[in-house]
């Protein structure tokens, strides 16, 4: 894989964060990530439908008129939404039901429809393919953050395993913080995953 | 009494911003004046007025299951809601479209103002997440779909209208430089919620 292809992967990994530095779909990433296991499922299914999409307006670019582009886009990923929705349905009812709109709330997912205007109108199929990928699994890693610091202080499980409990802590004293899985913390916990990346990364601060 | 129930409940305790985060992410990139954060949250109000009523009649004879049966009772047995997902994005697409040249040819002024915005609110999650609730809510009839819609739309103005007259506020004040806009606009954004979580359990 040539350097510039390799990029693609590693720097939404970092300096260019879908969630911490373009700030794109967070609503999902707030509201789904209070137990690591609908975090990680979420953040599969973006990361699907966001190289998919990419691929498929890619291969499409030259064929879409601009006037009515929003609305191609739209039908491409709503059927690869669709087709998520339906897996998720029949293989993890729990998680899908769990998840309740907001897999379908994927199709207005800001990254999917940043992605496909900012790259896979003008670029060719293969690196398309890559920067989906590379975006998607970097709004993965800050999911699954989230999913673990929360389940694990607000409910002190990991993956439904009582793992505080099993650890002893309640029998000296320690309390989960209810805070946690609340919605407001989620964003708190984003803010400040922010001002760490930020103060590492001088360059990204803003005036 | 259902419909101020239903109105106060959409605005206070299920604010699609406090409760939801839903449509984050133009809250947050439009909200550095309050002049330009008041101008679209008017626009989703309107465009939630006019999608949501819409696609509930289109759920109630098409989509949901057994809505076919008004056609034929032969067809009392289909169910269709795996479509709703591309019928509601549809028809807010092309709601959104539709308001943007109706609003071009009778208002200019309104049209200038609003500008980029208004097609961006096709993929506002707030608009098409009132379409969802609306579905998964399940509400008796066509009157309650459009106060829930009109109370989230409110909801969502003040939400936004709130946030942006802080930011204006924030310019004065010394924050640290990695935290200074979105990392504070976060932290604020949760403390509100906060507040917001007050009115749970609320009923009239």
């Amino acid at each position: 894989m040539s350097k510039r292809n390799w990029k693609l992967i590693t720097l939404p990994f970092n300096k260019e964060n879908p969630i911490t530095v373009q700030i794109l779909g967070i609503c999902s990433c707030l509201a789904v990530t209070a137990q690591l296991k609908p975090a990680l499922v979420m953040a599969m299914s973006v990361t699907v439908v966001v190289a998919l999409a990419n691929v498929i307006i890619s291969l499409l670019r030259k064929t879409i008129p601009p006037r009515i582009r929003i609305i191609v886009q739209l039908v491409v990923v709503s059927m690869l939404v669709v087709l998520v929705d339906q897996v998720l349905k029949a293989y993890m009812y729990d998680v899908s039901k769990q998840l309740s709109v907001f897999v379908g709330l994927i199709i207005t997912n800001c990254i999917v429809m940043g992605r496909l205007e900012a790259f896979a109108m003008v670029q060719k199929p293969w690196p398309s393919l890559l920067d989906g990928l590379g975006n998607g699994l970097g709004y993965s890693v800050i999911l699954i953050v989230l999913g673990f610091v929360r389940e694990l202080f607000g409910s002190g499980t990991l993956w439904g395993y009582p793992i505080m409990e099993k650890l002893g802590l309640y029998e000296i004293g320690y309390e989960n913080n209810g805070l946690m899985i609340m919605p407001p913390m989620a964003l708190i916990l984003v803010g400040l995953i922010i001002w760490w990346h930020r103060s590492r990364n001088k360059d990204l601060c803003e005036q | 009494m259902d419909y101020i129930n239903i109105f106060i409940k959409s605005i206070f305790v299920d604010n699609m911003i406090f409760a939801f985060f839903l449509g984050m992410c133009s809250y947050l990139a439009v909200s550095k004046t309050v002049k330009t954060s008041a101008g679209l949250g008017i626009a989703v109000t309107f465009v939630l007025l006019i999608t949501v009523p819409i696609n509930y009649l289109l759920n109630k004879f098409f989509l949901a299951p057994g809505a076919l049966a008004w056609i034929s009772p032969s067809l009392a047995e289909v169910d269709l809601s795996f479509l709703s997902l591309i019928m509601f994005i549809a028809v807010i697409a092309a709601i959104v479209q539709m308001v943007e040249m109706v609003v071009e040819k009778f208002s200019p002024a309104l049209y200038n103002s609003l500008g980029i915005f208004l097609p961006l609110i096709a993929v506002n999650c707030a608009v098409m997440s009132g379409s969802l609730f609306m579905q998964e809510r399940g509400y008796a009839n066509i009157g309650e779909a459009t106060v829930f819609a009109l109370g989230s739309g409110i909801g969502w103005f003040l939400a936004i209208v709130a946030i942006a007259a802080i930011r204006e506020k924030l310019r004065y004040s010394h924050i640290p430089p990695a935290l200074r806009g979105v990392g504070i606009t976060f932290i604020i954004t949760g403390l509100m919620g906060m507040a917001f979580m007050s009115f749970m359990g609320f009923k009239l």
